[in-house]
């Protein structure tokens, strides 16, 4: 059952403010204890709950042989996790930070994407690996990067970012049941308040936003569903993860009638919420954190100009990240912050 | 060019490139080889400390000596019925190698690889396990599908991608997939099936189920990080999975020194991490076999992972793209000391009175007429590039449990395609 299909509507179902942490911790703990198949495993993950605490109390209730530590190698958790699912467990592996995921990288690429289609269907591998991603955290060159436009090129691969805690939960949920294998990239910078760009501001928590609330119990948002945040007209701007609340931010200071869209899932990309839109607004802005060239921003800004050129009204906006390594002490020169996103505006609005 | 310490009373550091002792044209002596007596070796129990397996690492279990005859504590003394269908199971594969490689050269297909001299390490250890236990194979393991009776019809269909291709064309000739006979899909990629091995054991182990998993790497590709990951996971957890090294000697073009032979043994690699090890003669059959039970028992009773080096010789090509010719001494594959495995087999139930040349003689040509009829058989299903493969749009199945939006508009685009380059395409699947 969707969250969209359910019969409890948002306002009816009973809901505790979480932040992402709480809310992924919250996913997991439903779909082990509704799935025996499901196991998580990582590096920090059993004893002790993740780093970020992402799996704390999990080991305790479901046991040693579902939730454990492995050693130090991603190549060796990816690989064990394709066996996994090869016999017909559900894995869940952790990577701890999305910068130690390359000596996964064949088991992920050439093994998990392509076992269904080598196979003809024989075997899958319905994994589900979750890796903290993103920078904001002055976690320097290794603690920050944002490596999606990777995992969107590999075909066989489904890439999820959430950006608050409602929809971490309804996705963790829907990639863990899906049949095929899911990055879901979870923004650090956002695990406990929303970020609206200035890091010298007070952090926020998450329990003033709205989408904090999350339903109890059982409920999936389905890979493919991009959510509009906000209606608009001025034009429409495509964003995920932490780069969702920056934008709508700027926006909001700038007073300016944007539609904001949070495309949730990278792969599937759900292009006809992304088409309606541009056609209704003729500008578009496209929002990452990630280094720009080659970015999904690339990927997003072709689709646009291919299938919404005649809405078009302005030259696409692309705010990104620099094509640097992500730097520990300029970590805010490099960040796609309010003056980066706001000129991107003005010229939009004044096309 | 600077760069070169000026400290004059130091020795200049020196880079060791390894060379094989034989290249084509010279005279090959294999008298630094040390192959120990048959029934020397001990045998320990299959629940010992792994350090017990220490000796035999560098060792080489053997049981068929040169009188053909099965000796010492490691002859797993089975019945002639049983050595009759190991003969003919390893005589099938070789038969299957000979009319697939002739069907690669005649143009049927593109790729071949034959497994010559190496019959043993697949067939025996297949025999040995149960035929429920998964199997993570590397691409020179045919013989565990032929000894656990896959149709050999349905692997020449794959051979030749054609329209009755399970996989439906999209694999590389002999990358083989057979669920319905527990063994895995074969990557193409190196050592990646190592951990995956290793997975599919902690999950056996996590359900409690009874069966073990067992993968096959070439000595080559034990240099891939996989390996390694593999052989920590497997320690770690404790995993029942057995993993075979195929020291065939060579990779492509390299010898066994750039994957590390000349320092230590294959076997030795288990020895770091605490698992238990065996370096078997690999043309031994018997000693496949009996080294491959003992494993199989330790990992069934929750005693741990096994390494096992098969020691043996590549006596072919590595695959029909290859030409050993131009790297390797021709006079390797007659000096090899251990001899053929399936000669070897042959002798010992002839020496036991349970086979004869004449026999021999019969099945080999039973077989190869069984292998033509199958071949026959498969053609009606078309060859490469005779345009019998699978329609276009299977192209776009399976890359995901659905179809995206995506896929579904590429999709529609490879059949207008075909619709423009041959119009008389209809769609009951005539196609030129």
């Amino acid at each position: 059952m969707t969250y969209e299909e359910s019969p409890v509507s948002l306002a009816e179902a009973p809901t505790r403010r979480l932040n992402m942490i709480e809310a992924i911790n919250d996913a997991l703990d439903i779909m082990m204890e509704r799935d025996p198949s499901v196991v998580v495993m990582g590096e920090d993950v059993g004893y002790f709950g993740g780093v970020f605490r992402a799996t704390a109390g999990l080991q305790k209730k479901h046991g040693k042989t579902r939730v454990f530590d492995t050693p130090i190698s991603e190549c060796g958790i990816i690989g064990v996790a394709v066996g996994m699912g090869a016999y017909g467990l559900r894995p869940v592996p952790e990577i701890q930070f999305a910068d130690y995921i390359y000596p996964g990288l064949d088991q992920l690429v050439s093994e998990a994407a392509r076992l269904r289609y080598r196979s003809a269907g024989e075997f899958i591998a319905p994994m589900t690996v979750r890796s903290p991603f993103g920078g904001g955290i002055f976690g320097g060159q290794t603690h920050s990067q944002s490596p999606e436009a990777m995992f969107t090129h590999v075909a066989g691969l489904k890439t999820v970012v959430p950006s608050n805690p409602h929809d971490a939960k309804g996705l963790l949920i829907a990639a863990i049941e899906d049949n095929d294998p899911v990055i879901f990239f979870e923004p650090k910078r956002i695990y406990n308040g929303p970020f609206n760009g200035y890091y010298d501001k007070p952090v926020e928590p998450w329990s003033k936003h709205a989408d904090s609330a999350v339903p109890e119990g059982y409920y999936s948002i389905p890979l493919g569903k991009a959510r509009i945040v906000r209606p608009g007209n001025a034009f429409t701007v495509l964003a995920y993860g932490t780069m969702v609340h920056v934008a709508a931010a700027v926006c909001a200071e700038k007073g300016v009638d944007a539609e904001i869209i949070d495309l949730r899932t990278l792969v599937p990309l759900d292009i006809e919420t992304v088409e309606k839109s541009v056609e209704k607004t003729g500008k578009c802005l496209i929002v990452h954190e990630a280094t720009r060239t080659s970015g999904f921003g690339a990927e997003l800004s072709a689709l646009v100009q291919e299938r919404c050129f005649y809405h078009l009204e302005a030259p696409i906006e692309r705010v990104t990240g620099f094509d640097t390594p992500y730097p520990h002490s300029l970590e805010w020169a490099y960040f796609p912050g309010p003056v980066r996103i706001g000129e991107a505006i003005d010229r939009l609005t004044k096309a | 060019m600077s760069g070169s310490s000026t400290r004059g009373n130091m020795p200049p550091l020196a880079l060791h490139v390894p060379e094989p002792k034989f290249r084509p044209g010279d005279q090959v002596d294999y008298s630094h080889l040390s192959i120990p007596e048959a029934g020397a070796q001990p045998r320990p129990d299959e629940q010992c400390a792994a350090a017990e397996t220490q000796a035999l690492c560098f060792d080489m279990v053997r049981v068929l000596g040169d009188d053909h005859r099965a000796v010492g504590p490691w002859d797993p003394k089975l019945d002639a019925e049983t050595l009759r269908r190991m003969l003919r199971s390893m005589a099938l594969t070789r038969a299957f190698d000979d009319r697939m490689y002739r069907g690669q050269r005649q143009g049927k297909t593109s790729f071949y690889m034959k497994c010559t001299g190496e019959e043993a390490t697949s067939v025996a250890p297949a025999m040995a396990l149960a035929s429920d236990d998964m199997v993570f194979p590397s691409y020179r393991q045919q013989g565990i599908l032929i000894s656990r009776g896959y149709p050999i019809v349905e692997m020449i269909n794959q051979i030749y991608s054609n329209r009755a291709d399970k996989l439906k064309g999209r694999q590389l000739p002999i990358m083989y997939s057979a669920r319905e006979a527990s063994f895995f899909t074969i990557s193409g990629n190196l050592a990646t099936q190592y951990p995956q091995a290793v997975g599919w054991a902690m999950a056996s182990a996590i359900k409690g189920d009874t069966r073990i998993a067992a993968t096959w790497i070439g000595e080559g590709s034990t240099a891939e990080g996989d390996f390694h990951s593999a052989m920590t996971f497997a320690t770690v957890y404790n995993a029942p999975v057995i993993f075979n090294v195929v020291n065939n000697q060579w990779a492509i073009s390299s010898f066994s020194g750039f994957a590390g032979a000349e320092r230590t043994t294959f076997a030795a690699r288990a020895i770091g991490y605490g698992m238990a090890g065996l370096r078997v003669d690999g043309n031994d059959p018997l000693a496949v076999y009996a080294a491959t039970k003992w494993a199989a028992d330790r990992a069934r009773s929750n005693a741990g992972p096994t390494l096992i080096e098969h020691f043996t010789y590549r006596a072919e090509g590595h695959s029909t793209s290859d030409d050993p010719g131009q790297y390797r001494s021709a006079h390797e594959r007659e000096e090899w000391p251990l001899g053929d495995p399936i000669n070897r087999l042959k002798q010992h139930l002839i020496a036991l009175g349970e086979w004869s040349e004449e026999q021999h003689v019969a099945m080999d040509r039973e077989l190869m007429d069984m292998v033509k009829a199958a071949t026959k058989e498969a053609e009606k299903n078309g060859i490469l590039g005779h345009g019998l493969h699978h329609p276009f749009h299977t192209m776009f199945e399976d890359v995901f449990e659905d179809l995206p939006w995506h896929l579904q508009e590429q999709s529609e685009q490879a059949i207008h395609e075909r619709r423009v380059k041959w119009p008389e395409w209809s769609e009951e699947g005539k196609q030129p």
